[in-house]
């Protein structure tokens, strides 16, 4: 809790003089944006503004229209795509992946982390865990054609075992495939995340937990895990964007309409998008962003009350 | 000669010495002491490795089997896939050795295959613009929010970071409607143009301008240099850290690039690589490899050298604004 403290700070004054020195404004403050340094900030912010927030506007306000006259039709849209299946099936799957996959990345990678801490090869482990970020999804593809499909290598190896196989990308094992994926993908990055947690834990008090007598799980437990819960609330969001991206590999790996189970948001709005219907489309993206800001909000409120 | 050697083995006994000092100052818990703690570390430590080790097998064998199998020839492949392609009766025989080991995919790839090329330089002709308009407009955005004071700032930087927070599927309806109207639609800039404007790199590199200290700006001012000059001579070599992360992150995410293209580009010859590989067919699998293991190399070569900067980029993404 105190390292957040400290940045909220950083991030409101920004390290300039605290609030009572405001007041004096010379030559070099003077509360507005100069000519000069306001064009360092104008080509980004016209930029965001023509691809992003404008056009943002556009959309929502099209989110009230019908698609084609451009009529005003109040929530039409909203009630269409919420009696959509395809809509619903999406919303379903990609709340399951999402509730099934981030707790499971972030538990496996806080063990991994703490394995790799213990180590004397920090360096080497971590890049070794790293490097399924750097391989791009593309190449991965037919090797994971090669693994999944109905006759591929871990059936083989299940047959062997005596399992009897799954047709893992043509049944609900499907998910599974997604799961994996998105764990193979992410878990350097979130392991990256927890050792900046775990090396900001002061070793003082560590060393007087054991002195104290505390076994290795309670020094864990009483003493790491509450000064790690900060990086928890900033673990989920960047791991909850980062699951986003899990479309790549399911894409390439199963196409445009892959099984039940594997049908995520973003191949409903891809398939909406190659079909031209914008007013669902429309809908369903204010609809997510509002879910996505709204959450992640609600997230901070929470963590802000809970320190 | 002699004279050197003496030297050394005094030298050596000092630093045996000091070591010897150095290990009685350490305190030491009593617990130390016993044998069986030593042992029972050093277990723990070697049962931690093993388990890293197993676990790492899964992160490296798909590269792994990437790579050897792009040099079988292609009579081998195509019994080796048989059982996938066909999806029919049969069950799949991996072997990491080839038996006729042979470069032909990769020379095939190279020499016969134009459109390999056109769609290799899409690549990166794709990533490097990105980047390079990162670097020209979102460095000089995450300066402003860094080092000016201006009314209306905190605002705009939420507003900054909720845009970073939003997934691609959100912004692909607003960016089409911007890139159609003004024409760019099915060109490589439609795939670009966005990209430059993202706000994460912003992000990423107010966070290492903001450990700047504002006196030192302060001390420039007051000695007259311009806003530019000092953005040029203090911001960019004391925020470098920061910028090279951003581009690091950014490279590894552009050259696996996939939903933008997927739905700005229509026209095959201006796709990147990531779009282009698995068009392949399967029964040209030699060919498929070897254009995967080309692709590879250039992120794993970022990834080799800019590992640090990766690193330093996750930590910085994960500190909570």
């Amino acid at each position: 809790m105190k390292s957040y403290r400290k940045f909220r700070c950083n991030y409101r004054s920004n390290g300039n003089p605290p609030r009572s020195d405001r007041t004096h404004r010379s030559k070099i403050y003077n509360g507005r944006l100069s000519q000069s340094r306001a064009l360092f900030l104008l080509p980004s912010l016209t930029g965001v503004s023509v691809f992003v927030l404008f056009p943002f506007g556009d959309v929502a306000k099209r989110s009230f229209q019908t698609a084609m006259t451009k009529k005003f039709c109040g929530i039409a849209n909203y009630t269409t795509i919420f009696h959509n299946q395809a809509f619903l099936l999406a919303v379903t799957n990609t709340a399951r992946f999402v509730v099934v996959g981030i707790p499971l990345l972030l538990v496996l990678s806080l063990l991994l982390a703490l394995m790799i801490d213990g180590s004397p090869f920090v360096q080497g482990w971590k890049s070794v865990y790293l490097f399924p970020m750097a391989i791009p999804t593309a190449t991965m593809v037919l090797i994971w054609k090669l693994l999944f499909s109905g006759n591929g290598l871990l059936n083989g190896l299940l047959r062997k075992r005596g399992v009897p196989p799954t047709d893992w990308l043509g049944s609900d094992a499907s998910f599974v495939v997604l799961v994996f994926s998105y764990l193979w993908k992410n878990m350097g990055y979130t392991i990256v995340l927890w050792m900046t947690g775990l090396r900001s834990v002061s070793v003082e008090r560590k060393e007087a937990a054991k002195v104290d007598g505390a076994s290795r799980l309670q020094c864990f437990l009483y003493v790491v895990l509450p000064e790690l819960t900060p990086m928890v609330f900033t673990i989920t969001v960047l791991s909850f964007l980062n699951s986003f991206k899990v479309f790549r590999e399911a894409y390439l790996v199963a196409g445009a309409y892959p099984q039940q189970k594997m049908y995520l948001l973003q191949h409903l709005f891809n398939n909406w998008f190659t079909n031209l219907e914008m007013d669902k489309i429309a809908a369903a993206g204010v609809c997510i962003a509002a879910v996505f800001l709204i959450g992640v909000f609600a997230l901070q409120r929470l963590w802000d009350r809970q320190e | 000669m002699n004279v050197f050697f003496l030297n050394i083995q005094k030298f050596k006994q000092t630093i045996k010495q000091e070591w010897n000092d150095n290990m009685k100052i350490i305190p030491i818990s009593t617990v130390h002491h016993k044998a069986w703690f030593r042992i029972r570390t050093f277990f723990r430590r070697l049962s931690c490795n093993i388990t890293l080790g197993i676990l790492a097998i899964p992160v490296f064998l798909p590269v792994m089997m990437v790579m050897c199998a792009s040099i079988k020839s292609g009579n081998e492949l195509t019994t080796l896939l048989a059982p996938v392609v066909n999806s029919g009766a049969g069950e799949i025989q991996w072997n990491f050795f080839s038996l006729y080991p042979t470069g032909g995919h990769f020379f095939r790839l190279l020499f016969y295959t134009p459109e390999f090329f056109t769609v290799f330089w899409n690549s990166m002709k794709i990533v490097f613009l990105i980047l390079l308009g990162q670097l020209f407009i979102g460095i000089p955005a995450a300066w402003a929010f860094a080092a000016f004071r201006f009314r209306g700032k905190n605002i705009l930087f939420l507003l900054y970071l909720c845009l970073m927070l939003l997934p691609f599927q959100v912004t692909m309806l607003p960016s089409y409607v911007m890139l159609n109207s003004i024409h760019l639609m099915n060109t490589q800039a439609a795939v670009i143009l966005p990209a430059v404007f993202s706000t994460f790199p912003v992000f990423l590199t107010y966070r290492s301008f903001c450990e700047i200290p504002q006196e030192l700006l302060e001390a420039a001012r007051m000695d007259g240099a311009g806003e530019g000059s000092i953005f040029l001579a203090l911001g960019l070599p004391l925020g470098s850290g920061g910028i090279l992360s951003a581009l690091v992150l950014g490279f590894l995410d552009y050259w696996n690039m996939m939903e933008q293209p997927l739905a700005f580009l229509q026209d095959k010859t201006l796709w990147p690589l990531s779009l282009y590989l698995p068009e392949i067919d399967i029964a040209h699998a030699g060919r498929a490899l070897a254009a995967s293991v080309i692709t590879l190399i250039p992120a794993t070569f970022v990834f080799a050298l800019g590992q640090d900067y990766l690193e330093q980029g996750i930590a910085a993404s994960g500190i909570k604004e």
